[in-house]
């Protein structure tokens, strides 16, 4: 098989299920929450039929499910859950637990916006404020992108100089539901990219009188936490040569962002996940009217790439963020305060607009997109170097 | 099925007591404190049965005490993620271990998994991971040491606080004399889920460890609740622990007995005090050593007290009736 391209028509949900298979993980834990439940029906099927041997432990909620993950990880086992919105908040307590305890657990996460009003559709809001606990962090703009980064999260997580748990997010419906082409892995090319043997650390299992989750004080606390950041700091170099590798094996380019007509680019748009599809067609539009404009994605979120986003918007005049998550008082969108502070103090940077859009599965057509566009131009035309508008709603 | 008690005898305790402490000395439990007895005596019995053992242990005293980084009182694997999720961290090590047996990873045997978890981590935040686990199957035995309320954050009222009991949010005022409700009928909940279910006192240790191997070789989960007593938040001399619990159980405030789906069964103390009801002693014998009852014997509170006898008898009289003696 290896080597022959297979394409299979597939929803964002039904790929991630189908890149889990191949893995074939020791324990999947997880519990049924819209957009998600596509993902855990086919493994449900995967395990029923007999097509993997992972043990499935359907939990009675999300604190369980990320619970059971940490359990399972310790004892050294392969392992993955995924959720979305709510249950991603419910799980919040025990993903400091699980990167704390360097579980390398993978999760997907159906990008779903929080209640209340509760609200069932796309937006990255949930994934985004889990930035600081310590996972690796991934947007995925496709069904492909989804199947892709299902199985580079366990090369990441896994690797001896991370030994964190990875998140990756496909937003909600817009990804999730939607019947995408998607090229997909033979079995054995994912065991060459995986290993085959399990992590090797210090496990929870019979032969061994260890301690795990010990009563930390001030004394060795912040130590342990330091480690933390340098093995998110290795991640970052582990997540550039999984995707190098990966690219190598699957015959797709796969970076940790993404740079789209931007080189000779005055002006540039900045997004993730399936925004990302939206702006890179509005470039189109815009080039096609003379514009010099392009478009930059952002895939790894955490470690955020600070450096890769300073080289490529180094240049350009203004950048409008198009960010697809919600927060209140803030200096700026959540993806703009990172932008602003990787770009702090540099010479020759862009002006940065961020733009609150699109939450709870709102539309940002591409004509909004347009006049967007043209604010952002209008306030670096103004010398304004900081913006943030909320936009694409009912005034 | 049913469940069969093994014969524990004192030449028993004598011969498992050679083995080695599990739960061993170091821990920082307070002196008097009952959770370390109910620690040695439940990690002993799992070592007498031979095969090998793990724990999971939920925050609390016990948890806190006994692994204050970088010691650990443990001579076993254990573990500790997070203060309501102790059965479900038991389920996914379980489930793994299985996996990881079916696919050549791991070494195929059977593995005794105990869970512990205090009453604050068992009664109210807990509950809904052990409800859950249970209900899954896992093959496990928790134990709920209680010792009433959260003494370990320092004395709060908990589901498992005893009526009348004073505690930090549970005070005794001058409209309401301590904690207001009766404790959640927790190992009756725990049997309606159809699986073995036992009581407990560190003050029996052949009754309490015959409770634990009986639980451990039952194939799936069980449950068993331990009265813990505690000096600190019930307020007595730290010499007087286990004539607390002993009073606990001659009151029949606490019985002990065991449970499986239809069979109810009174064991040690509480069955001979269903055969011989004239021993049974008052409940205030049980409240008045207790600090955190005291308010209680003032002459405004006397109704109170006669309402708490009263529940204890219709309880007690009620697991009677049900149940046979052994």
């Amino acid at each position: 098989m290896s080597g022959v391209r297979q394409v299979v028509g597939m929803t964002g949900d039904e790929a991630v299920a189908h890149a889990v298979k191949l893995v074939n993980p020791d324990v999947v834990a997880a519990y049924p929450i819209t957009p998600q439940t596509i993902i855990v029906e086919r493994y449900s099927d995967f395990v029923n039929n007999g097509e993997v041997d992972t043990s499935f432990i359907s939990v009675e909620s999300e604190h369980s499910a990320m619970s059971a993950c940490v359990g399972a990880s310790l004892t050294g086992a392969r392992v993955f859950t995924a959720t979305a919105s709510a249950g991603l908040a419910l799980m919040y307590e025990i993903l400091y637990v699980a990167s704390g305890m360097r579980c390398p657990i993978v999760l997907a996460v159906a990008n779903r916006a929080f209640s209340a009003p509760i609200n069932i559709h796309g937006e990255c809001t949930d994934q985004l404020v889990c930035r600081d606990a310590s996972w690796v962090s991934l947007f995925g703009e496709s069904a492909q992108e989804a199947y892709d980064e299902t199985i580079l999260s366990f090369k990441i997580a896994e690797h001896p100089d991370v030994m964190l748990p990875a998140m990756f997010g496909i937003e909600g419906f817009i990804v999730t539901h939607a019947l995408e082409r998607v090229e997909t892995l033979s079995k054995q090319q994912v065991e060459d990219f995986i290993p085959a043997s399990r992590i090797v650390r210090d496990r929870f299992c019979p032969d061994e009188n260890k301690t795990f989750g010990s009563l930390v004080l001030q004394d060795y606390y912040m130590e342990i936490k330091r480690q933390q950041e340098e093995a998110m700091q290795n991640a970052y170099k582990v997540t550039e040569d999984a995707m190098q590798e990966f690219s190598e094996m699957s015959g797709r380019k796969m970076e940790i962002i993404e740079k789209y007509q931007l080189e000779d680019a005055d002006y540039a748009f900045v997004s993730y996940g399936a925004t990302a599809g939206n702006a890179k067609a509005v470039v189109d539009r815009l080039r096609a009217k003379g514009e010099k404009v392009g478009a930059l994605k952002i895939r790894l979120f955490r470690p955020f790439p600070s450096m890769d986003i300073f080289q490529a918007l180094s240049g350009i005049k203004a950048a409008t963020i198009l960010d697809r998550s919600a927060t209140f008082g803030s200096p700026g969108t959540i993806v703009q305060t990172d932008i602003a502070s990787a770009l702090y103090g540099k010479e020759n940077v862009p002006s940065l607009h961020g733009y609150i859009n699109g939450l709870g599965g709102r539309v940002l057509t591409l004509p909004e997109i347009e006049e967007v566009y043209e604010m952002s131009k209008e306030y670096n035309n103004i010398g304004m170097t900081s913006t943030t508008d909320w936009v694409g709603y009912r005034k | 099925m049913s469940i069969v008690l093994p014969k524990v005898s004192v030449k028993d305790l004598q011969e498992w007591s050679k083995l080695g402490e599990v739960f061993t000395s170091g821990h920082r439990l307070c002196a008097g404190c009952g959770a370390g007895a109910m620690a040695r005596q439940v990690t002993l019995a799992a070592k007498a049965l031979g095969d090998p053992y793990m724990f999971v242990n939920a925050t609390g005293c016990l948890e806190v005490a006994s692994t204050v980084y970088p010691y650990t009182a443990w001579d076993a694997p254990w573990l500790h993620n997070a203060f309501e999720n102790a059965a479900a961290t038991a389920s996914g090590a379980i489930e793994a271990m299985k996996s990881m047996q079916r696919k050549g990873l791991m070494k195929e045997r059977n593995v005794n998994m105990i869970v512990f978890g205090g009453d604050g981590g068992t009664y109210d935040i807990g509950l809904q991971s052990l409800s859950g686990a249970v209900e899954r199957g896992h093959d496990f035995l928790y134990v709920c040491y209680s010792n009433g309320a959260y003494m370990n954050t320092g004395i709060q009222r908990s589901g498992g606080t005893p009526q009348g009991a004073a505690t930090t949010t549970s005070p005794p005022g001058t409209v309401i004399p301590g904690k207001i409700e009766w404790q959640k009928p927790l190992a009756e909940i725990m049997a309606a889920h159809d699986i073995p279910t036992f009581t407990a006192s560190p003050a029996y240790p052949r009754d309490l460890m015959a409770k634990v191997q009986a639980g451990l070789k039952h194939d799936g989960p069980a449950f068993m609740l331990v009265d813990s007593p505690c000096n600190l938040g019930q307020r007595y001399a730290p010499d007087i622990s286990m004539e607390i619990a002993k009073l606990a159980v001659k009151t029949c405030f606490f019985p002990l007995f065991y449970t499986y789906k239809e069979e109810w069964t009174l064991t040690g103390i509480s069955s001979r005090l269903a055969k011989n009801p004239d021993r049974k002693l008052p409940i205030e014998d049980y409240l008045k050593p207790q600090g955190r009852f005291r308010h209680l014997f003032k002459p405004e509170w006397k109704k109170k007290l006669i309402d708490i006898q009263d529940t204890v008898d219709e309880k007690w009289e009620r697991l009677v009736k049900k149940a046979t003696c052994v």
